[in-house]
């Protein structure tokens, strides 16, 4: 397991928190309760299981969704 | 990709389906051509719906209905009954709303943006003997980083090399600068006022101690209140029930457009967003004048708090001995305070530091035969006169005649505070008295916290009860308990918890983690240190008690702007759902109108905090 947190671009749209967290917990190796998409910080903070899921992967989906991401770190 | 572009122009398709707008209204007025106006307002419909389109998709795809949804299918509704007006407003409004709110809101953040801002970005490493410049986050512990005057110093680290003053302000608000010299430990975002200085790097970014404020604060402003889950959980099981409600509506009464427009009205956006903002708004000012919250809770409970209990030494008092009163039994003061330096600056007891600074820039002698007498005091000679200083043990042994100064002395032992003696041969000159005394206007600190509706202040202490009943009387207090024991302070703030009271416990953090801990908010006064950051529910940079009623204060206002913005967006909801039903002026375009300001209002009202006027009148 590892924990992951991305810093987006300003989210300005409450219902981007849900788009968000929804689309993360569809993917295969997220742990559904660590998702946290974090309104004021603009950031989102998880745990995944890197044997199933890369990194990247979680990146590009936020992306997909429609949001930049500026920084990632992994722990 | 094309989703990315169609983001990027956003505002650009906002701004011509704006112009496409206006020269319809405009054409209307002046060529009554009917037909023109429906093709520039079709047009500037699907414009203004393209990005709105892509965020529906964006979002279904993940099986969520988001407000673009809605939009989209409220706009498809009114292309069916060819209201292209209503249609091409309602996407404007939408996409002007988002525009507006995107600003305001960036607003909101700016103050926490500032501090996160003086993070240092890049550190002068010494590799092989040269200085070079690199990005932080390629620093490693270890390393020697080189700070010149006027620099920020970069990293937490220990002084290798030279010597300096550095201004902490950013950690602890003091704003004097402090003297610091080898193997001491300077702090990253402190500046360099004067010198020049090499450090051993002992933490880097998120690991010293100005990123854990940073980092506190960063994650303060999303940490929920329970109001705020339950705001949050609300909404979310709004959305669905409006959806089903608008649907049952357009199909009961056959009315696309009152079932579509219902839709629009049941995005809940100023509920879900008027308790962040004032959140942001509020922990954002609170950063910028040294007062962190570390969360939503935090703030609700400390603004409710009406019990606050104070550790002794250290909070309620300095800390630190200092000079209460000089007497003088010669007329010739001037004197004895030389005599006073002249022997005091030999020594490097607590006492002499107190005493020097109480005395201050004057002139010294040259003391003779300077003789350090273990527990009792200093004898030494000036110009050939034998000068004593110290307890009534070394008077004694020298056979100084104590006659006089007998009820000062016992004044002294009553008030608890230490003291000494100065003698000339065998003639008493002076004493002084030194004791922790209270810190400089905390009566007034009291009475603003009382002001402000704290009903009970106690004192929890080690010292004995004389002592703890002598400051209690001084400050109005409500009761003071002397003799106790970390563990039995603990147990003294369970129980009030155990009441249901919200108990504010403040502390020096070190012996009072345990109470910290129970209390419903812990403080810890020790300004921004590490032991603070962890111990704290609310950390004040300044190491002062004013802060603590400003703090009060400010919890109390952002709590009131929460609860205004709760109330803003649940009035608007309730009085457009009953105006779509019951007033038949209503359109689509009035409802997003009103919906946008209502987001609009909450996010002004929350930036309301960030012109919260700190200082008391």
């Amino acid at each position: 397991m590892k924990q992951m947190t991305l810093q987006l671009e300003t989210l300005t749209c409450p219902s981007c928190l849900l788009k968000i967290e929804k689309g993360l917990k569809r993917l295969e190796g997220i742990d559904k309760d660590s998702v946290e998409v974090m309104f004021n910080s603009s950031r989102v903070k998880l745990s995944f299981d890197d044997s199933k899921l890369d990194s990247n992967e979680i990146q590009k989906t936020i992306e997909n969704i429609g949001y930049d991401v500026l920084k990632t770190t992994l722990k | 990709m094309n989703t990315k572009i169609i983001y990027k122009h956003k505002n650009h398709l906002m701004l011509v389906s704006l112009i496409l707008i206006v020269f319809a209204f405009v054409n209307n007025y002046v060529t009554h051509n009917k037909n023109i106006s429906e093709i520039l307002l079709l047009i500037a419909s699907i414009v203004g719906l393209l990005p709105i389109l892509f965020q529906a998709y964006s979002a279904l795809k993940i099986k969520v209905i988001s407000i673009d949804v809605l939009v989209v299918l409220a706009v498809l509704g009114a292309f069916i009954i060819k209201n292209y007006e209503e249609s091409a407003i309602v996407t404007f409004l939408f996409l002007f709303g988002s525009f507006l709110e995107q600003k305001t809101l960036n607003h909101t953040k700016k103050a926490i943006k500032e501090l996160t801002d003086l993070t240092p970005l890049e550190a002068a490493v010494l590799k092989d003997g040269l200085t070079v410049k690199i990005p932080i986050e390629e620093v490693l512990v270890g390393d020697l980083v080189v700070v010149k005057t006027g620099e920020k110093v970069p990293v937490d680290g220990l002084i290798v090399e030279g010597s300096g003053y550095l201004s902490e302000a950013s950690l602890t608000g003091e704003s004097i600068p402090v003297s610091k010299t080898l193997s001491d430990q300077v702090y990253a975002s402190s500046i360099l006022d004067d010198g020049h200085i090499v450090i051993k790097t002992t933490a880097v970014l998120e690991d010293t101690t100005f990123g854990k404020i940073i980092e506190m604060v960063v994650e303060a402003q999303d940490k929920k209140s329970r109001a705020w889950q339950f705001i949050d959980r609300f909404s979310t099981f709004y959305t669905p029930v409006v959806l089903i409600f608008g649907l049952l509506m357009g199909l009961l009464t056959k009315d696309l457009e009152l079932g579509v427009t219902i839709l629009v009205l049941g995005c809940p956006g100023a509920l879900v967003i008027g308790i962040p903002v004032s959140n942001v708004a509020g922990i954002g000012f609170g950063a910028k004048h040294g007062i962190l919250f570390k969360g939503s809770e935090t703030i609700s409970d400390l603004a409710k708090s009406d019990v606050f209990i104070f550790d002794k030494t250290g909070t309620l008092t300095k800390g630190f001995p200092e000079v209460v009163e000089m007497i003088a039994y010669d007329s010739n003061v001037d004197k004895i305070k030389n005599y006073y330096k002249s022997l005091e600056e030999t020594q490097t007891h607590p006492l002499a530091k107190s005493i020097l600074n109480y005395i201050g820039d004057v002139s010294t002698f040259e003391v003779k035969d300077l003789n350090v007498i273990k527990g009792q005091g200093i004898k030494g000679y000036i110009n050939d006169k034998r000068i004593l200083l110290g307890n009534q043990a070394l008077m004694d042994d020298y056979q100084v005649e104590l006659s006089s100064v007998l009820n000062d002395i016992k004044r002294f032992e009553e008030k608890g505070l230490s003291y000494v003696i100065l003698a000339e041969e065998e003639k008493v000159l002076s004493v002084i008295s030194i004791g922790d005394q209270l810190r400089d206007n905390i009566n007034n600190d009291l009475k603003r916290l009382r002001q402000l509706g704290v009903k009970d202040t106690y004192i929890l202490s080690g010292d004995n009860q004389g002592a703890v009943d002598k400051i209690k009387d001084s400050l109005n207090m409500t009761q003071g308990f002397g003799g106790m024991l970390p563990k039995d302070k603990k147990a003294f703030i369970d129980k009030l918890v155990l009441e249901g009271r919200k108990v504010t416990f403040i502390g020096d953090g070190i012996n009072d983690a345990p109470s910290l801990a129970s209390a419903t908010i812990g403080i810890s006064i020790k300004g921004g240190t590490d032991v603070a950051i962890e111990t704290s529910d609310v950390v004040l940079m300044h190491h002062d008690l004013y802060h603590l009623a400003t703090a009060k204060r400010l919890a109390g206002k952002i709590l009131r702007n929460m609860w205004q913005n709760i109330i803003i967006s649940l009035l608007v909801v309730i009085v457009l759902l009953y105006q779509v039903l019951y007033n038949s002026q209503m359109t689509m375009s009035i409802g997003m109108l009103v919906h946008e300001l209502s987001i609009l209002v909450v996010i002004l009202n929350g930036m309301r905090l960030l012109k919260t006027n700190i200082k008391e009148k």
